[in-house]
């Protein structure tokens, strides 16, 4: 998996392309707090992510608690088929900020 | 079939879910429900790796057996025994600030596949699931 930050006005998007699993989602979770630093607002582009098991969802959920907590806004965009079913699954389609 | 005979790590992970994916492949396995099965797969792998033996890495096995129609995998470990069709499911309508950071994983199989079972014989928890094909 690899992730790619780009700044924008008043926000950073984080594109990540690959995976999202017990392996990865830790890196996620470090970037997304990392981002979190910089910037209230984040944009997690998943458009090139096929696959996110439940480690991927404990880094979207410590994600969205941490926009919560500091005012700010995740949002999630360009989820494809096969995690919008993950996300539907678990809930987290109503916990997560999805466009 | 194919049998694995690994340590459970979250460095093996990709041992079992590469085996568990040439396997369906083999057979014309469509990507919906190889991906829901290799997300069960690593649910459980992973839960083996952290849990069975305390922390340590020791040895688990995981059987293949994939045909066209259908796909069984059994998870072998001999660490303590734990049946994880017992733990509760997680109350999935909480908001994001009432949610507890983890807790889906079994509950993601249990969704994904069609049959679950869990037996402890000869020292070793045994885990089994199987899916047919959509």
């Amino acid at each position: 998996m690899t992730i790619n930050e780009i700044k924008g006005d008043n926000s950073i998007t984080l594109a990540v392309e690959g995976q999202v699993d017990t392996v990865t989602a830790p890196d996620l979770q470090r970037q997304l707090l990392t981002a979190f630093q910089k910037s209230k607002n984040i944009v997690l582009d998943l458009t090139n992510v096929g696959y996110m098991s439940s480690a991927g969802l404990r880094a979207l959920l410590l994600g969205q608690k941490t926009a919560t907590s500091k005012g700010g806004k995740m949002t999630v965009t360009n989820v494809c088929d096969a995690v919008m079913q993950v996300f539907t699954m678990s809930g987290f389609a109503k916990v997560l900020n999805i466009k | 079939m194919k049998e694995l005979a690994l340590m459970a790590s979250d460095e093996a992970l990709y041992t079992v879910l590469d085996a568990i994916r040439d396997a369906l492949s083999e057979h014309g396995w469509e990507d919906e429900p190889t991906t829901q099965i290799l997300i069960s797969a690593e649910e459980i792998f992973v839960n083996i790796a952290h849990y069975a033996y305390g922390g340590e890495s020791k040895e688990a096995w995981v059987k293949i057996d994939a045909d066209e129609n259908r796909c069984i995998l059994e998870f072998r470990d001999k660490g303590k025994p734990y049946n994880p069709l017992l733990k509760e499911d997680p109350d999935i309508t909480l908001s994001a600030d009432e949610r507890e950071i983890g807790g889906l994983g079994i509950f993601m199989v249990k969704e994904f596949m069609d049959r679950e079972d869990y037996r402890f014989e000869d020292g070793q928890n045994i885990f089994t699931v199987e899916k047919k094909r959509p």
